[in-house]
């Protein structure tokens, strides 16, 4: 296909986002069904979508809302959740160095999955590659999805019979995949499975994920830098780390 | 709650979820630059993915579940281990999750 970038890393960003993109964005279908049946109209379902445009977020407020909760509260749960969006962008933007109204687009689209990509990458072209091919994607999918799901509700089945939710955890596992050889890697993952799977219960959704962050943090803050051990790779700068590979 | 309250809620909430990603690409570069800090990143990095396997994998609500999912994971990890592309892998897995669920299950 000659639309795609001749840079093999390219063309594999190109690809990573695309699939993530398709698989996101059919899950608008459930937010654009489920915001319409808790109440709010076609209209603010739509505002939400466009302007919100942070899942975790966005199906957060309409289930406050859905159960008659306050504007105050929905506000707050929305928010709380959107929080590790400050992180994605903290870690993107020494990656994509745009400025300007770029920059401002770049927010809106910083989410999980563009961030996943962007990050996933093995040079800082392909990274931003990935971030803008996913991060749009997502954006102009999820919103045909959700108006379409607020249009058509039920009657378009279930996402997940499709395998959909899979597919988006898969996604995810494949992006994390090439990152976990240094050992000091493999020793975050264990930790950030514990910590996840242990909030999951007790927390709103978006917390765990805040909370595994966390868990990196210290484990960064508490290890000592060895530039000559096996996971040196990892002390390198991060949008060159995978290209010593 | 009426239309006007929900048109407000609705757009407070979405800018300040705008201004929390904003925030993030605002973080002066001079910040991350130092050594710790891009270790500290690669680090929260894996952790952000390993988590969202996690929950996209095994949450239902705030339930942990395990459900067809989890024989797509097991695929895919499979398929990751023998170096299949990307798009393979995230095939896979939806498909072993949809014939799970075809067949009943999960």
């Amino acid at each position: 296909m000659n639309v795609l970038p001749s840079d093999p890393a390219a063309r594999a960003a190109v690809r990573q986002g695309v699939s993530v993109s398709v698989a996101t964005g059919l899950y608008g279908i459930s937010f654009g069904a489920l915001s319409v049946a808790a109440g709010v109209g076609l209209g603010p379902t739509m505002a939400l979508s466009l302007l919100m445009f942070s899942g975790g977020s966005q199906f957060a407020l309409i289930g406050v809302i859905g159960a008659a909760g306050t504007p105050v509260a929905a506000i707050a749960t929305a928010t709380l959740l959107g929080l590790r969006n400050t992180l994605y962008g903290a870690v993107v933007s020494p990656l994509l160095q745009v400025r300007g109204w770029r920059r401002l687009a770049a927010a809106h689209v910083t989410i999980d999955e563009s961030t996943a990509v962007a990050v996933a990458q093995p040079e800082p072209a392909a990274s931003r590659i990935g971030f803008w091919v996913t991060g749009v994607g997502v954006f102009v999918l999820w919103n045909a999805f959700v108006l379409l799901g607020a249009l058509a509700g039920d009657a378009l089945g279930d996402p997940r019979a499709w395998g959909l939710d899979a597919a988006a955890a898969a996604a995810f596992l494949a992006l994390v995949w090439p990152r976990l050889a240094p050992r000091r890697a493999q020793l975050v993952a264990g930790l950030a499975v514990v910590a996840t799977a242990a909030l999951i219960p007790f927390v709103p959704p978006g917390i765990p994920v805040l909370a595994a962050a966390a868990v990196a943090v210290v484990v960064g803050l508490v290890t000592p830098n060895a530039p000559n051990a096996p996971d040196a790779p990892d002390a390198v700068d991060p949008a060159e780390k995978e290209s010593v590979r | 709650m009426t239309t006007t309250t929900l048109w407000v809620t609705v757009l407070v909430a979405s800018l300040a979820c705008y201004a929390l990603k904003l925030g993030g690409h605002l973080v002066p570069r001079s910040w991350l630059a130092a050594e710790r800090v891009s270790r500290i990143t690669t680090l929260v990095t894996v952790a952000l993915l390993v988590s969202l396997v996690v929950v996209q994998g095994f949450a239902d609500g705030s339930a942990l579940t395990v459900d067809a999912r989890v024989p797509a994971l097991a695929v895919a990890a499979l398929a990751l281990a023998l170096r299949a592309p990307f798009i393979l892998v995230v095939v896979l897995a939806a498909a072993t999750a949809a014939g799970l669920r075809a067949l009943g299950w999960g």
